[in-house]
């Protein structure tokens, strides 16, 4: 193996001279009095290597000793990753010793002496190639795929499989032979470079299915398909946090990957202490068992920040060849592309916009594309939901993260100031705020048909009353209240209360914070109903208290259990309010 | 700290410039720290056999022949319980004229606290300020600073919660403080009787200002002594936090570096959030929260300090002189605690969160009162009474002066409220009114 010795030290970028050759992202580990840094090289002139380190440097020296390892930074992968918490380079956080995270200490992703059931599902002679599922165990719910290692090309023959029973991930639960006759001995485990996407699938058709939130305001208005991507940006203090706990806590997958990446400790902690409290409220199960955090907070090094995301992304595609359906989340991919920067200026490159490296939209479209819906070989279906928390410097939606981030994402979640400041949580802009997916034929045929008929009409139906709504409220703004026809008024009141029952959501409530599609679909049907009812008025002061009561009513509705006696209670009396004024 | 027999000294710099001297050496670590002509100075590149160095206080005068010694060790602290009491400079001297400190000398601005290791933030801060304990109630372990103009009378506030709090150390990191307000920290200390509950660690504006970049970590790790070897609830105190920034941009310009938004270093988020992440709650009781000061100009908060500081605190608050009393209150409107919900009616009464809302809706409706009248509108009765109730409500509960238990507070609120509105217009819900409108 390649060998070096430190030659210069600015900041956490370390230049190594070395002895032989290297590769671009290679890992080496430099020898600080025994102390055993990481760091990955990132640019090779001569015999120099440049290498950004996942620690602080304080004290090194130069002539400190380096080995290279030619691996790249990686993943380790196998049973026992759900319900851990690990940093940005798969550390367990929790099997760390100190109170202090320290310098060089670095632990096992898996439990190598854990015990689990196998159950084989190839036989000798059988033919297998790269993700192919050899065998199953059982990880907390998720039936968890043993599988042909990502990195083997071409096909192989199963020489050996293990029988069913007990294994620990090291034991060989399989031998495979190529087509030389060459053996390749497979356990539990692999490892995959984090940079790499893995494509262990048959094909990737566009996304055509929708992936349920729980939150009214995405699902309903703009929709993200499973295996789509979304994005979040907005203000400090906007909701973007909460609004992704939401998503984590309600939404329809099979497994939830968090990243915190670069944010607050403290909100970390309460994911650690709320999660393993919280049911999942599709299998009754605690929704830690669903859960694995990636956790690499502001205070923790920057190059491993960077590093963060791709694990998360690396673990949740090993999921997705299982056939799974693998929702990630990222707060904030802001300070990623913020950690990118600060080594592109140690390295002295030619800056972009706001001093971000040039390739950025670049970067950050290949993180993306990474996400998907995937036909495996097998013909089953897998796929990751990608929706990433972006915060934009002064609140500024056209600076380089935000923008670039806009190129590659198809939905568009913007979470405005003034709708936080006026308390409309979650603050997410009905008007600004779009989903492609929805004008995708394939995502329409499947809400027509699985949601109701005529969905995708009455979804527009809601978005025009919007629309229509703020154009009014501007028109009332400049002329006055008695300046425009009494209509103008009846559209800003309509969409209220399409904002205020449908998009308006209380995250705190133990009702209202998760609404299933069909009760969304029965609430739109009833809002736009009553959008539809002729009502007449003699002036536009009759519509603020008449209005204010449809929008008490059926705001009670969201809080009672649907189709509870109570929820019935209100819907009747939505009827005898119309009729107090209804055309007859 | 004079030079000891094993340090090693040289004397020939091959480069000097503004803020930084180059020297050959050897065995030199990154961050040590070092003296070049007898000043102080830190190693911040090393290029082969040339280490370069920033000088604290700059290059005027310095000599290609000036002795260079290093230490052998970055910035250090000797940390023990003689701490209390005490004042000191940046680099952890003493500047009262006591004695030097003994203790276990450990490194500044060192690792972080292991995310699992550390507790949710749970135990409630009373100041008996009312625009804190009632509406934006503070957590134990929680950082926030408040957005100030320069002339507003921020420190005067800090000092005055900090005073008021249980916490068992305050810690003072005072940066680029001017020599009056420095006096004014003292002087509030001794006279509140408190000075051994209290550490300072102060530049001021007569000192270098690149020293002040050594303040925050001196005052964090004075801080986590208490909170971790003794479970001490410790309060630290950083102002002004946007003159530590101007120093980053100080040292990254001059070192070439390539400035982001508002000429800032494009680690600012990094290098701020360093600092603030330490605030953390120990399940074992002890507990580090941080206030700050981050001076704004002319109330901009999307300048590229108080942007990335919001984007990494627990909230904010804003001052407000209130000019229908004439006194100094924080503003209900723009000021938010992000953890006052994980104390809020758990930790106090259960009415406060409604009471909170109710009032501060009620408060919200009085400014449109104003600017409506302002604007030489009628007022309705309802207007009137807000009005009304918003000068009443400033005067007993939010003036900086007032110094009330929450439950005071709640209570005097409830008599407020029933004073200037009728049952149906505060919107609290039956089973409070019940139980507290009498
Ligand atoms: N759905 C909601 N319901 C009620 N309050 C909310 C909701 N969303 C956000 N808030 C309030 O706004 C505060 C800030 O929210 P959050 O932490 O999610 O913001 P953020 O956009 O992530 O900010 P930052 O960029 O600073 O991390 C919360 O502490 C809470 O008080
Ligand atoms: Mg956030």
């Amino acid at each position: 193996m390649t060998k070096g010795t430190v030659y210069g030290i600015i900041s956490n970028l370390v230049h190594v001279k070395v002895d032989g050759p290297v590769s671009q992202n290679e890992i080496c580990y430099i020898d600080l009095n025994g102390v055993k840094l990481m760091a990955e090289v990132i640019k090779v002139t001569g015999d120099i290597a440049y290498t950004q380190v996942f620690e602080s440097t304080r004290g090194l020296t130069t002539g400190c000793p380096v080995e290279f390892t030619e691996r790249m930074l990686e993943v380790k992968l196998g049973p026992g990753m759900l319900s851990k918490n690990y940093d940005g380079l798969q550390d367990d956080l929790n099997e760390m010793s100190g109170l202090f995270l320290t310098r060089g200490e670095y632990t096992d992703p898996l439990d190598e002496n854990s015990i689990w059931s196998f159950t084989p599902l190839v036989k000798a002679g059988d033919s297998v190639s790269a993700g192919d599922w050899l065998g199953s165990v059982q990880e907390n719910w998720i039936n968890h795929k043993i599988m042909v290692p990502f990195r083997l090309e071409g096909k192989y023959t199963v020489k050996t499989i293990a029988v069913a029973g007990d294994y620990k991930i090291s034991d060989t639960i399989a031998v495979l032979t190529d087509s030389e006759g060459n053996e390749q001995v497979v356990t539990m485990v692999q490892y995959w470079p984090v940079k790499l996407p893995i494509r262990a699938y048959a094909s990737k058709p566009r996304p055509f299915k929708m992936m349920e939130t729980g939150v009214r305001t995405i699902d309903t208005l703009n929709p993200i398909a499973e295996g789509g991507t979304g994005f979040t940006p907005g203000p400090f203090g906007t909701g973007k946090t909460v609004l992704q706990h939401s998503i984590s806590q309600n939404a329809e997958a099979d497994l939830i990957i968090v990243a915190a990446c670069g944010e607050r400790a403290n909100e970390v902690v309460e994911l650690f202490s709320e999660f393993p409290k919280l049911d999942d409220p599709r299998t009754g199960r605690k929704l830690i068992e669903r859960t694995i955090i990636i956790c690499n907070t502001s205070n923790m090094p920057v190059a491993a920040r960077e590093a963060s995301v791709y694990t998360a992304m690396s673990i949740a595609e090993y999921y997705r060849s299982m056939g799974l359906k693998v929702l990630l989340l990222a707060d904030s991919t802001s300070r990623w592309a913020q950690a990118l920067r600060e080594m592109s200026n140690r390295m002295e490159e030619l800056p972009g916009p706001d001093a971000f490296p040039m390739d950025l939209p670049a970067i950050i479209s290949n993180f993306y594309s990474r996400a998907g819906y995937v036909y495996l070989n097998n013909g089953s279906a897998g796929s990751i939901t990608f929706i990433g928390a972006v915060s934009p410097s002064g609140g500024n939606l056209k600076e380089p993260v935000t923008e670039a981030t806009k190129k590659t994402a198809r939905c568009f979640y913007s979470l405005s100031q003034d709708r936080a400041d006026s308390k409309r949580y979650p603050a997410v802009d009905p008007i600004d705020s779009y989903s492609k997916y929805l004008e995708y034929e394939e995502v329409q045929d499947y809400l027509n048909n699985n949601i109701a008929p005529g969905w995708v009409n009455s979804v527009l139906a809601a978005k025009d009353l919007l629309l229509r709504g703020k154009e009014a409220k501007d028109q009332i703004n400049i002329l006055g209240d008695d300046g425009v026809p009494l209509d103008y008024h009846s559209s800003f009141w309509k969409s209220e209360l399409v904002d205020r029952i449908i998009l308006v959501q209380d995250g705190f409530d133990d009702v209202d914070k998760s609404t299933p599609m069909k009760r969304q679909a029965y609430m739109l049907n009833l809002v736009l109903k009553v959008c539809d009812t002729d009502l007449s008025f003699e002036s536009y002061e009759e519509l603020q208290p008449y209005y204010t009561k449809l929008i008490n009513t059926l705001g009670q509705m969201n809080y009672q259990p649907f189709q509870s006696d109570d929820f019935r209670k209100y819907e009747a009396q939505l009827d005898t309010i119309l009729d107090e004024r209804r055309v007859k | 700290m004079a030079g000891k027999a094993f340090q090693k000294i040289y004397t020939k710099l091959s480069q000097i410039t503004k803020a930084t001297c180059t020297v050959n050496a050897t065995g030199v670590g990154n961050e040590e720290l070092a003296t070049v002509g007898g000043r102080m100075a830190q190693v911040v590149k090393i290029m082969g056999n040339s280490v370069t160095l920033q000088i604290f206080s700059g290059t005027e005068g310095i000599g290609t022949d000036a002795e260079v010694i290093f230490f052998g060790k970055p910035p250090t602290l000797k940390v023990s319980d003689q701490l209390a009491g005490r004042f000191f400079n940046a680099y952890g001297n003493p500047i009262d004229g006591g004695p030097e400190i003994e203790g276990e000398e450990v490194e500044i601005g060192g690792p972080s606290v292991n995310p699992v290791r550390r507790k949710e933030p749970s135990e409630l801060i009373a100041t008996g300020i009312a625009g804190i304990d009632l509406n934006n109630t503070l957590v134990t372990g929680q950082k926030i600073p408040f957005f100030a103009d320069p002339d507003q009378p921020y420190n005067q506030v800090m000092a005055t919660v900090a005073l008021r709090t249980k916490a068992d150390k305050i810690i003072l990191g005072g940066m680029g403080l001017s020599n009056d307000d420095y006096l004014f920290y003292k002087n509030s200390f001794e006279n509140a009787g408190v000075i051994d509950k209290i550490i300072s660690f102060v530049n001021t504006t007569d000192d270098p200002p690149v020293e002040r970049l050594l303040v925050p970590d001196m005052a964090l790790t004075a801080a986590e002594y208490f909170a971790i070897q003794k479970n001490e609830s410790v309060l630290v105190l950083l102002t002004d936090l946007t003159l530590y920034c101007d120093a980053l941009s100080i040292v990254s310009n001059r070192m070439d570096q390539i400035p982001s938004k508002d000429s800032m270093p494009g680690s600012l988020y990094s290098d701020l959030a360093k600092i603030y992440e330490k605030a953390v709650q120990f399940p074992e009781g002890g507990s580090i929260t941080i206030i700050a000061v981050t001076t704004i100009s002319g109330g901009d908060i999307t300048h590229a300090i108080p942007d990335n500081t919001g984007y990494i605190t627990e909230g904010q608050l804003y001052l407000r002189r209130d000019t229908d009393i004439g006194k100094v209150i924080i503003d209900p409107a723009r000021s938010l605690s992000r953890l006052k919900t994980k104390v809020m009616g758990k930790r106090t009464r259960e009415d406060h969160p409604q009471v909170m809302s109710a009032s501060v809706r009620l408060n919200s409706d009085a400014a449109n009162a104003k600017t409506k009248m302002e604007n030489g509108f009628d007022l309705s009765d309802y207007d009137v009474r807000t009005l009304a109730f918003a000068r009443d409500y400033a005067e007993q509960i939010l003036a900086i002066d007032v110094n009330i238990g929450t439950d005071e507070m709640l209570d005097t609120t409830w008599a407020l409220f029933k004073k200037h509105f009728k049952k149906e217009e505060v919107g609290i819900k039956d089973e409070f009114m019940e139980l507290h409108w009498k």
